[in-house]
Formats: C-alpha cells, structure tokens, sequence
C-alpha cells in the first residue's frame, strides 16, 4: 500500500501567495476556477490520486513492462487504475470546453499535477503527454483535426506523444531525417525511425495519437525543415469509429533506471510502405509549434521533480520518527531514540522540506504567470509572459537538480535500508534522476536562461524581475529582528545574482563561450536567489496569518522556520558558485580532449 | 420505474486528523472542517445505482450538521446526488442517537416522497449504530439492516442481509429503510464535471423550527441518553518478543492453545 499523501494544504498555502486566483477568477476565462472550488478540487484530485494511482506505484516499478511485436502490456493493475482516471474526468482539466475540457487554469493544473506524478510518477507519463499533445493540436490543429481528434483525447480514452527524437537527433532536433511525402489525397506518408518515445505503445487507450516531426521532401535543412504530422495508431474514419491500424510499429522498448512502467519505445514508421499522416499547420513549421508547449512542458517536469522529491521526503521524515538509533545527545536516557532526534538526521530533513517548499513556491508562482498572461492585456500581459519565459528554464533545472539531491537525501535519511528496494526510496531515486535529463536537458535550460532570456527586451525582462525581488528584500528587512538574518542572506544572494547576471551579460557579448561555460551554476544562483525572494514572502505570509489570529499556528510557524533555514543555510551556497561563473570558458579547454580519456 | 432515494449522510471531522473530545460537553470537537464520512459514501454509491438501473428518478441527500457544513454534502453532490435538505440549527448541540433520528425523519419527510431511505449501519465518529432502526420507527417504515445488496423488483425490495454466518434473503415493500455494510460496494470518485455541478445544486437549508419540532425535543434539552465520564483508552501493553531458535513455531503453538483459539 502506497503511504503517499498529497501535501494538498501546502499546494493551498503556495497558491493562495502566488496563485492569483482572485484575479484569475475575477477574469471571465476562468471564473469558475474561484479559490473556494480550487481547494475542492485540489482535495479531490489530491485523493484520487493518493488511492487509486499510489498504490501501483511500486508494482509498476517491479513487474515493468512486457513487449511482443503485438505491442506493450502494462501492468494488469495499471488498467483499472487508468479506467477510473477516464471516468473521473481529470485529463480534461485545462483543456479546451469546446471539445470538453474543463478550461481550468493551466497554472493551477501545473500545481495540481503535482499530486499526480507524486503518487506513481510512471503511470502520470500518460496523461502528461497527452496533455502536450492536446494542446499542439488545440493550437496548431485545423478545426477538422480538432473536431476529429481531441474530444476523445480529452476524455483520456486515447493518449498523445510526442515524436522529435532520433538516433541521430536528441538534443539537436534539427538533424532529424524521418520523411513525409505528401499524397494525392492531401495526407502524407511518413516513413522513419523515432527513439525515446513515451508511452509510444500501450495496452491503456484504444488508439494512441502521434505527434511527429518530419521532414517534406522540398524543406530546407536544420530545424527550419521540420513539419509537424498527426500519426494515428489506429485510423479514424469520419464518424469516428477506429479503422484499420496504421503502418507504426513498436519495435522495441528501453530498460531504464527509473520511471519502469513508462514505456520507452522505438517507434517505427512507414516499415510496409509509409505510415498515414496529417499536416498540422503549416509547411516547415513544427519547431515553431513544439515551443507552443514548451514553457508548459518545462514546467510539467520541473513539477515532476518537486513531485517525486516530496513523495521521498514524507517516506524520509515517517521513517525517521521510527527508526530507533542511539542515544540522545545531552540526555540521559539509556534507551535508543528515534533518529530524528539526532542532529544530522534533522539536517537534512530540513534540507529537504525547506528546498521543497521552495520549488513548489517557485512552480506556483511561475506557473501563475502563465495564466495571468492569458488573462491580462498589453503591457501587463507582456510582463507575464517574460516572468514566464525567463523563470521556466529555472524551474525545470533547479527543480530536477534538487529532486536528484532530496531524494539521495531520502535515501540517506534511511541509511542502509533506503538501499534497499524495499524501502520505496530506492525506487523514487531512480525514478527521479530522468527529470534533469528529458524535456531539454539541463544543460540546455542553462543555454536558454543565458543565451535567449536574458537578453528579452535588452535585459529589461530580467531588470523588471530584479525590482521586484529588491521590492520584497526592503519588506523583509522591515519586518522585523526575527528575519534579520534571512533578510541578510537574500540581500547577498541578490548581490551576487546581480553580478554575475551582468558579468555573463557583458562577458557572453564579447565570446558568448564565457557565458556558455558558466551557465549551468548560473542557474543555480539564479534558482537559490529565486528561492529566497519566494521564502521571504513565505515567512511573511505566515507571520501576518499568525498576528491575524489562526487556529494552525504549528503549521505556519513551521513554514516561517522552513523559510528561515533556506534563506540562512541554503541560499549561501550561491557564493561557492560564483566564481565557477566569472571564470570563463578557458580553463574548461585547457585540458586537450585526449587528456580526457587518458586514463 | 423511476426511483427516489433518499440516503443520510454525516459530515464528521477527518479520521485522518483525530479529533479531540471537549471535556465539558463529553463529545467530538466539531469546529473543524467537516467532510463526509466514508461510511455513508457506501449508501450513496448504492443509491446512484439503483436509480440508474431504475432508469430515472434521484438521490436526495438528507444531513444534520453544525454551522451550515456542506463540505461533505457536496462530495456525495460531486458524485451524483441531485439535492439536500441539511439541518443545522444551535438547538441540536448535544443532540443523542433518538434526537438525531427524530431530525432526520422530519427532513427525509421534507425531501419529498421516497421510495427508499439508506443510511449506513453506523457512523464512524459516533458508533450508536441505533440511528437507523430509529428513524424507520418515527417512519413508520419496515427496517432492514446490514445490506450487502439491494435489488428493486415493482414495490418489493430485495436485500442479502449480512450476517455472521453468510447471508439472509429479506424482502419488504418500499418504502423502507435500508442501512448498508461499509465496503459492499466502490465508491465512486467525484468527477471534475461532477464537482463543478454540485455548486449549483440546491441545499435545502433548514431549522429546528423548520421541520415542526420543539427545540427542547432534540439537543441536550431533549437527550436521554447522558455521557457520564470520558476516558483516556489505554495503550497496549507490549508484546512478547521470541528470538526463533528453531523452536519458535512450537511457542507459537502454545500461545494460540493458552488463547484456546486453537
């Protein structure tokens, strides 16, 4: 039995500071969506997942997949599990009402999703792609494709993936070679070879509805050479019912670390002669669709991180109030006490709660641009959309950085045990270590962040974005002898964010590899930074609620201490990045490449 | 045939987040956020059933609750109730298993002409497991307990009573009360349509004074039941433990045998 619980309280606690949800509500795109049915909704998605996805969470883990060139099996729990997603509704949550979603904030799913992949982050693999793939059709789609395709992947009885990757195309997607020839008939036939697709095959929906990117025949080469093609597994005739199947074939599936029940396919297409596809958009424009869910995508596995990371945290923090070891220092009681009377132990309980509140204060917050972008006009619109375009990348890596180093944590919390499979943290260990690698790698976000968002409107994006962190730093520091340490840790952290921000920017001008070389820790100043400006907020969130009289005082001031500890002993750790940031790209190539592999 | 049911249902505070008793009053602190008890979300499951396999009719939820809670009625709306008739009124603090049961009876009577009434065999904050007998009493209704299902045939009710043993077939004529066993059937998750139809769906909120009863019929003035003490429970005493030395199966043995459970 899965012992996950959905941390719904602490997602109401970050969005009633982030989520704008007055505001969305107040809007009539999402009026609906008021705060009141928000934590409705929150608690039942919460409690579905927690009993019905939670507890084949481990069995997928152990029993995996099974592949036959008939296809994949999942799991035989995975089925009904999935049959009760479909009836509940869920997939529909911000889709489209006109094809029979619900609408709801994109944001707010974000958030929300949390509670999904935190309680059996391989089967969410499923409806999280298919969710991408709604939304390229929902965009991109003629209204034909949209009438046809996406009621019934709105219900969830057929899935999406996403096809961009190839043996020879990861990162680099413009040296994708798969073709599309275009018929008589106006469709196409695509013929070649996808890897690393997400539940490409499965035994869970009745048709699986591919996105693909391919080229025609006149596209020119590189990424402005790529079209975008809806594949269906199986055929759709006019009145909707499935016809005959499609020429793509599974033929073979990865063995992964992690994420077990995610199947990881080698899709083929077009082996007996070319697999029926439809253009969606226009010619040679499908980079420019696949960025339309981009920022949505980032974000979804940056959520990914915190989800798994938090799941690992609760297994941490209930072992540790077991687990009898030792005795109390300063005490002097004979008997063994549980470890989480020990120092080090509270360490990194600490570690891990305070980093999670903070990557879940950083989701809510970003993810609340996203919606207010929607829902604003001109310029205010505009300065949502750059929060959102400059933060994602930072939610994505320093999310899934720091998912990678909770749950070691978790595993560490249990010691020998946490090596054990049995103890459940093994399992999200692995699971988490894919999250810093798919969805553009973090490398690739650090390139993003330096490269093209630090540069939106000349730096004036990320000017704005240092205004209002000064604006909360002055707030802090007037709030009191309490936070005078906190508010001091963030003023440094945002000094040297500041610096190294215009020291990547003047230095990446002259030889952009000097921007490139110290990205990645960049980013990490940048996520810690961010960190501390949402947990100040945090703490004075808290602090108003207590003077404001609340019957949760326990609660709040374990959020004020939270608060404090990230700002005091984790936002410094910027100062040891720095100078891997202001030291340019020469030492990293003073060593030859043969030096590399001399061993 | 259509069909109208009417089930009772609690709103009780979490179990997951154990309540605390007022030492004053002797009963559950219920100032929290109240959410409906897993025990009725049975009933409910079962209702919206039978009036599918009816073919038309709807379940009307029935509660009595303090501070105007809905929280709870609206899951079982969220899954598919159509409306409900909650009683809250300051008057029924302190209320007992009977002054409870005079209450609902009034409020099923509200609710209109049903077919069928179901509760849960007993409520899991309270455990009097006496409310249903109760209200098919002030009813004037057969009583059937302990359902593990219910079956509809013209005006006869078809239940398998649950019993020790296995089953007993009852038969009565509707209308009729029916308490249902906990975990005879799935609950159904509320949907998203599901949750955001049960905000407009009407919540009949009503008094004491509403239903034609004298306030000091019902809460402590009409209790006749008394708490008269309330006791920490004790903790268990520690196990035994036996390191297995290849012997460890016969101490087992004889532990059952002192128990004579073998």
């Amino acid at each position: 039995m899965s012992d996950y619980k959905a941390p719904i309280k602490d997602s109401l606690f970050a969005l009633r500071m982030f989520g704008h949800l007055n505001d969305l509500a107040a809007s009539e795109k999402y009026a609906q969506a008021d705060p009141e049915t928000v934590s409705t909704v929150l608690g039942e998605f919460g409690r579905f997942f927690e009993e019905v996805f939670g507890p084949v969470n481990a069995i997928g883990d152990t029993e995996g997949l099974k592949w036959s060139p008939e296809g994949v099996t999942t799991p035989a729990e995975f089925k009904p599990a999935y049959e009760k997603y479909v009836e509940a509704g869920w997939q529909g949550f911000g889709a489209d009402t006109a094809y029979g979603g619900a609408g709801w904030p994109q944001g707010v799913y974000c958030l929300a999703s949390e509670f999904m992949s935190g309680s059996n982050a391989a089967l969410s693999m499923l409806p999280g792609l298919t969710v991408g793939a709604m939304e390229l059709l929902e965009h991109w789609g003629s209204e034909e494709q949209k009438e046809k395709y996406l009621p019934r992947m709105v219900t969830g009885e057929w899935s999406g993936t996403m096809n961009l990757t190839e043996p020879q195309a990861g990162s680099d997607v413009g040296l994708s070679t798969t073709k599309a020839d275009p018929q008589e008939d106006g469709s196409y036939l695509i013929s070649g070879t996808k890897i690393f697709i997400s539940f490409g095959d499965h035994d869970l929906t009745e048709n699986i509805i591919h996105l693909v990117l391919a080229r025609t025949p006149d596209a020119p080469p590189g990424t402005r050479g790529i079209s975008l093609f809806l594949v269906p597994k199986f055929m759709v005739h006019d009145d909707g019912s499935l016809g005959e199947r499609n020429d793509v074939d599974c033929v073979s599936i990865e063995h992964k670390m992690g994420i077990h029940a995610s199947p990881t396919c080698v899709l083929s297409f077009g082996a007996q002669g070319g697999a029926v596809g439809y253009l969606v958009g226009e010619p040679n424009q499908g980079m420019r669709a696949m960025f339309t869910m981009m920022n949505n995508a980032r974000l979804s596995v940056g959520t990914q991180g915190l989800s798994i990371a938090q799941a690992s945290y609760q297994k941490a923090a209930i072992y540790s109030r077991e687990r009898l070891q030792g005795r109390a220092i300063g005490s002097d009681s004979p008997g063994p006490v549980p470890i989480v009377q020990h120092p080090d132990v509270r360490r990194m309980l600490l570690t891990m709660r305070s980093q999670l509140e903070a990557m879940r204060n950083l989701v809510a917050h970003t993810a609340a641009a996203l919606d207010m972008s929607q829902v604003t006009t001109g310029e205010e619109s505009e300065g949502w959309t750059e929060s959102l375009e400059l933060l994602t990348p930072v939610v994505k890596s320093f999310c899934t950085e720091l998912a990678v180093e909770i749950t070691s944590l978790a595993v560490q919390v249990f010691g020998g045990m946490g090596y054990i499979e049995e103890s459940g943290v093994s399992q999200l260990y692995r699971d988490a270590r894919i999250a810093p690698i798919y969805e553009g790698t973090n490398g690739i976000q650090a390139m993003d962040l330096v490269g093209r968002k630090l540069g939106i409107r000349m730096g004036g994006a990320i000017a704005d974005q240092f205004g209002r962190m000064h604006a909360t730093l002055d707030e802090f520091r007037d709030a009191g002898s309490e936070f005078e340490a906190s508010a001091q840790a963030f003023s440094s952290a945002l000094d040297q964010l500041e610096s190294t921000t215009a020291w990547i920017m003047e230095h990446g001008m002259a030889d952009p590899r000097d921007a490139l070389a110290g990205a990645s820790p960049y980013l990490m100043i940048f996520g810690y930074t961010t960190g501390a400006w949402l947990m100040a907020r945090q703490a004075m969130t808290a602090r108003s609620d207590l003077e404001a009289g609340s019957d949760d005082a326990e609660y709040l001031e374990a959020k004020i201490t939270s608060a404090r500890f990230f700002c005091e002993q984790i936002s410094p750790k910027v100062a040891g990045l720095v100078p891997a940031v202001t030291a340019g790209h020469e030492i990293l190539y003073d060593i030859p490449e043969e030096q590399l592999t001399t061993f | 045939m259509a069909m109208n049911i009417v089930v009772c249902v609690k709103q009780i505070p979490d179990p997951a987040d154990p309540g605390e008793l007022d030492p004053n009053t002797k009963t559950l602190k219920r100032d929290v956020k109240l959410i409906l008890d897993e025990a009725d979300s049975y009933g409910v499951e079962m209702a919206l059933q039978l009036v599918d396999a009816a073919g038309g009719g709807e379940v009307t939820l029935v509660s009595m609750a303090p501070d105007d809670e809905v929280g709870g009625i609206r899951t079982a709306l969220a899954m598919g109730a159509a409306k409900a008739v909650l009683v809250s009124d300051e008057a029924l603090v302190g209320s007992d298993a009977l002054g409870t049961a005079k209450v609902l009876a009034k409020a099923i009577e509200r609710a209109g002409d049903a077919d069928l009434v179901i509760t849960a065999t007993e409520s899991s904050d309270g455990y009097t497991g006496t409310v249903p007998e109760q209200v098919a009493e002030l009813l004037g209704l057969p009583s059937i307990t302990f359902a593990k299902s219910i079956e509809v045939d013209g005006n006869t009710i078809k239940v398998k009573r649950q019993t020790e043993a296995g089953y007993d077939d009852v038969e009565a004529p509707t209308p009729a009360v029916i308490s249902v066993t906990a975990g005879v059937v799935e609950p159904r998750y509320p949907s998203f349509k599901g949750i955001m139809a049960a905000k407009s769906k009407p919540v009949d909120e009503v008094t004491v004074a509403d239903l034609g009863l004298d306030a000091d019929a019902v809460g402590w003035a009409g209790a006749r039941q008394e708490i008269v003490e309330i006791a920490t429970a004790e903790t268990r005493e520690a196990g035994t433990i036996i390191e297995d030395e290849g012997e460890g199966y016969a101490q087992i043995v004889d532990f059952l045998a002192d128990l004579k459970v073998i």
